[in-house]
């Protein structure tokens, strides 16, 4: 019923409006369309100048309202992001003069060289000075901004530093699923015709002895502040995204294409959560990449820990192996051995091209 | 200016070759019947109108569209009763499903994008504004046009039944990624409703290759005498360059919906590789690529961007020049600029992919042609400035909208850099960053130039005006609305916040934006609605609108203003004009305007 009155209300209005319209149309006719024309006119230069005011100090407010609930507020959390931040800042500068320059002399143009009777128009159609000075200017400062930006561009897609943590990251519909190489810093080979969701989730490839203490979690994964963190990532369904906006960065999940991903962590979860005044604060996964109608709810964790945090955490954790195969699982036994050991492997010198070889299909 | 002289007697035969082909016309245009005047139209004017109309139909509903999933996205939590009566199934208990929203996000894509900003502005104004700004009675094949129209008419039938099917319409986004496009059982939509919008988007293409094909022809060949090619209007290099980069591009693209066809039917697997899909278990499928698709799909889709755009260009700088009473500002870099986008359109789609694992090296050649783009853009935005300057401004509706647009171009294009520098991509990415960009710069921008061309035209089209007082308020606050709903959305962007959420409630980094999704969801709303006041206009005015009493109504050098008001098929009664002169002489030696059939005098002044 509320709608229904809604729209009347709208559509009287509106015919009202265009009564008005209508109106005003006959009128300019019996005034003299000449007289009513000027009028318009001049109504239409204030309103470039209003616009051009109005907008102006409404670019103002909405960045005084909103910037406190971006990203950039708080800062980056990764070693990396601060390097997109500050060319945030760069690029930002250069388009905001270009941006309030131009729309200030759009609209102050119009408003100054609205018609009038005595203005003699400047024939003027071209000069070859002033267009190759626009030409150049850009072209001269987009290559500052190029080269500023390839050179981060490469920083960030390059080669992980050897001692970086390496965790396998898949995505499915819809939800995240994380691998840790386990004692032996290898992760075992995996084939996605032996998926099977009961048991084995990444279809690992359980004749290779190196998958037999690879840990497997799912929604939450720790990794360790100031440590390199390289992520390999997969799908194994449609595209997903590992989307991760406090470390700036984000790569696609694709299907058969294995893709990568590093970065340092500056802050743990806790830090993080001083740092922001919220006590709730996650650092979130979001899946950027449409991948289906559960799209908007496909969202991981990242824990950033400490080193001895992620040790303990760790130690605690079973080899995904035991629960495909209960009975080899150990699990009476004392467990120091493997605490010792995975303190021993997060220092450890980790071969990256071994695991991407063993992260390819058979 | 041996050029020149070539193409003078080109063009002098093509006039009179064709002098007695219109003259024939001319004849036969008494005995048109309802069908062949109304509906399978053979004059372009009226093809023109077709196509415009058309697309205003699926401007409303794709707009309509756009304020359901902003109900949605502003009042998650708030249940409209009247949402199933209207979507029924779609919408149980008055809130839209998850499935329902992404069908609708993704049917307004593929709509506006390809049936309003590309048959609705291309198809328009190519087919109006061609002939009759080069002096020719027709298009080089009318018959051709006639069916452009009809496959495109057919590609509409053909998505709205999709939205009628049990499986609902597709609803992967308007790119139609694979695998999820390929496989019915990872999403509902990729079912029957994705065959349907296959084979609709290939009627499209069909219809878009037609009319490319025509339009390239016609510019080339019909050419009246005197027309070379470097005086002609802006409008018509624009519309020339788009309907190459259409010809050019779309049928990658439908290689790229074929390897699809195959994929999704008979079981190949070009881009299906290692995957298990819930519920239904491994599939066979090894080896294929779905970054194949992408790179498809992108270079169709960057040029597709320049196909919207260059045709607002084109009519912004010649309604701008019109209106300022002053000539375009560096005619000769207009065309090079032109020139370059069009060229660099091809040369940089894989910047919709710099986070798709691309390889770096091949990721920092895009960007460096992406930025490249900024140049020809930058020298368009100051030509149109230098255009203004100085001159003597009347702001009729469309000069307004061609004032916006430049306004909505620069706003758009200047986030253009940001995103199109791949380190900063990596972070803003498929966040409403994005969103903000390119419904600026290619959405609303485009649009407005569409306004523009219509307020400009509609006098040309239907021999009346449309109200002005109406045209003010529309476009005052279309282009306040249009900023107040993309200018914050740059914000959430920097927050991270990614597109193609349904709800972001169970989100700690995204929530906090709930006030602003509402607000905008609110200016959406009222942004609409007075755009059904523009239509209320619109088709008043082809009806009742003051009628046009003078040839020349804006004081225009062009063409078309020398044909008569309401000309007939075949466009002049006697022979078409000749042409001496330039589009752009307003305001020389102290003289209004001089149209371009005006004989260049012995004193006047050279530029």
């Amino acid at each position: 019923m509320t709608l229904f009155l809604v729209i009347a209300v709208v559509a009287l209005f509106f015919l009202v409006i265009f009564q008005i319209a209508k109106a005003s149309e006959y009128v300019a006719v019996l005034k003299g369309e000449d007289i009513s024309k000027k009028q318009s006119n001049k109504i239409n230069g204030y309103l470039m100048v209003i616009f051009l005011v109005a907008g102006l100090f409404g670019v103002w407010y909405c960045n005084d309202l909103l910037y406190s609930k971006t990203l950039l507020y708080v800062g980056s959390a990764s070693v990396q992001g601060d390097k997109v931040d500050s060319m945030l800042e760069i690029t930002l500068a250069v388009t905001g003069i270009v941006f309030i320059a131009t729309q200030i002399l759009l609209f102050w143009f119009s408003y100054k060289y609205q018609d009038k009777e005595d203005r003699k128009v400047f024939y003027f159609p071209h000069n070859t000075n002033l267009e190759l000075l626009w030409t150049v200017v850009p072209a001269i400062v987009l290559t500052v901004l190029v080269v500023i930006g390839l050179r981060n561009w490469y920083s960030f897609t390059s080669e992980a530093p050897k001692d970086a943590q390496v965790i396998e990251v898949t995505g499915k519909q819809f939800g995240w699923i994380f691998r840790y190489p386990g004692a032996d810093n290898q992760l075992g080979k995996k084939y996605y015709r032996n998926i099977d969701n009961a048991s084995n989730s990444l279809g690992l490839v359980w004749d290779d002895a190196m998958s037999h203490d690879d840990i497997v979690t799912e929604q939450t994964v720790y990794i360790v502040k100031n440590k390199p963190c390289k992520f390999i990532i997969g799908s194994r369904d449609v595209i997903h995204d590992v989307g991760l906006s406090q470390f700036r960065l984000k790569m696609d999940a694709v299907p058969g294409i294995p893709t990568t991903m590093w970065f340092t962590p500056k802050f743990t979860t806790k830090e993080m959560a001083e740092k922001t005044g919220n006590p709730n604060f996650q650092y979130e996964i979001s899946c950027d990449q449409m991948c289906g109608n559960g799209h908007y709810s496909m969202k991981g964790v990242i824990q950033v820990v400490t080193q001895e945090e992620f040790n303990e955490w760790q130690a605690k954790q079973k080899p995904y192996y035991y629960s495909a195969f209960p009975d080899k699982d150990p699990s009476n036994k004392v467990a120091p051995a493997t605490a010792i050991d995975s303190s021993k492997h997060t220092t450890a010198d980790i071969n990256s091209t071994s695991i991407q070889k063993s992260n390819t299909k058979i | 200016m041996s050029n020149e002289a070539v193409l003078h007697s080109h063009a002098h035969t093509s006039h009179d070759s064709h002098d007695s082909h219109g003259s024939h016309e001319h004849h036969e245009h008494h005995q048109d019947s309802f069908i062949s005047k109304y509906v399978f139209s053979m004059d372009h004017k009226m093809i023109a109108k077709q196509f415009l109309i058309t697309g205003m139909f699926w401007a409303v509903l794709g707009g309509l569209m756009s304020v359901l999933f902003r109900l949605q996205l502003g009042y998650p939590d708030t249940s409209f009763p009247f949402l199933e009566t209207i979507l029924g199934k779609w919408a149980k208990g008055g809130h839209i499903s998850p499935e329902a929203y992404y069908a609708l996000v993704t049917t307004h894509g593929t709509v506006l994008v390809f049936f309003v900003l590309t048959a609705g502005l291309s198809g328009t104004f190519a087919n109006f504004l061609i002939p009759l700004q080069i002096g020719a009675r027709d298009m080089a094949s009318p018959f051709m046009n006639m069916l452009s129209f009809w496959f495109f008419f057919i590609a509409g039938l053909v998505m709205l039944s999709s939205i009628f099917v049990e499986t609902g319409p597709f609803s992967g986004g308007w790119t139609a990624y694979p695998p999820l496009s390929a496989l019915g059982d990872a999403s509902p939509g990729s079912k029957t409703g994705m065959d349907l919008w296959i084979v609709s988007m290939a009627l499209f293409v069909v219809s878009s290759l037609l009319g490319g094909l025509n339009y390239i022809a016609t510019v080339l060949n019909m050419r009246t005498k005197g027309m070379s090619m470097t005086r002609l209007p802006l409008t018509i290099w624009a519309l020339f360059f788009t309907a190459v980069l259409g010809v050019l591009s779309f049928p990658v693209l439908f290689s790229g919906f074929i390897l699809l066809i195959f994929d999704r039917n008979f079981g190949t697997s070009f881009y299906l590789s290692d995957i298990f899909v819930n519920g239904v278990g491994a599939l066979p499928n090894e080896g294929g690529s779905a970054i194949l698709y992408q790179h498809l799909f992108w270079f169709l889709g960057h040029p597709e961007v320049y196909i919207i755009l260059l045709p607002a260009m084109g009519m912004v700088s010649e309604i701008l020049s019109t209106n300022a009473r002053k000539p375009i500002f560096g005619y000769m870099a207009m065309i090079g600029s032109m020139f370059a986008i069009a060229i660099l359109a091809f040369l940089v789609w894989a910047h919709h992919m710099f986070v798709t694992g691309l390889n770096p090296f091949l990721g920092s050649i895009f960007v460096l042609l992406t930025l490249l783009i900024a140049v020809p853009s930058a020298i368009k935005v100051f030509n149109w400035l230098t255009t203004l300057w100085r001159g003597n401004i009347r702001f009729t509706p469309a000069m307004l909208f061609a004032i916006g647009f430049v306004s909505l171009f620069i706003s758009g294009g200047l986030t253009g850099i940001w995103l199109g520098n791949s380190a900063l991509d990596i972070h803003l990415h498929d966040t409403y960053f994005v969103i903000a960009h390119f419904h600026i710069v290619m959405g609303v921008a485009s649009m407005f130039g569409m306004f523009a061309g219509i307020y400009h035209w509609f006098p040309k089209m239907y021999g009346r005006f449309l109200n002005n007082t109406l045209g003010y308020v529309h476009f005052w606050i279309t282009i306040t609305g249009a900023y107040l709903i993309f200018w914050p959305m740059h914000y959430e962007g920097l927050a991270g916040m990614p597109r193609r959420y349904y709800d972001y409630s169970i989100w700690e980094s995204f929530k906090q934006f709930a006030d602003l999704n509402q607000f905008i969801s609110l200016i959406a709303m009222i942004v609409f609605a007075v755009q059904l006041l523009f239509l209320a206009n619109f088709f008043y005015s082809i009806f009742k609108g003051r009628k046009l009493r003078v040839q020349n109504p804006w004081g225009s050098n062009t063409l078309e203003w020398t044909a008569p008001i309401h000309p007939g098929h075949g466009n002049w009664e006697g022979d078409i004009p000749e042409v001496y002169r330039w589009a752009y002489d307003y305001g020389k030696d102290g003289q209004d305007f001089i149209s371009q059939v005006t004989p260049v005098g012995v004193q006047e002044s050279v530029h």
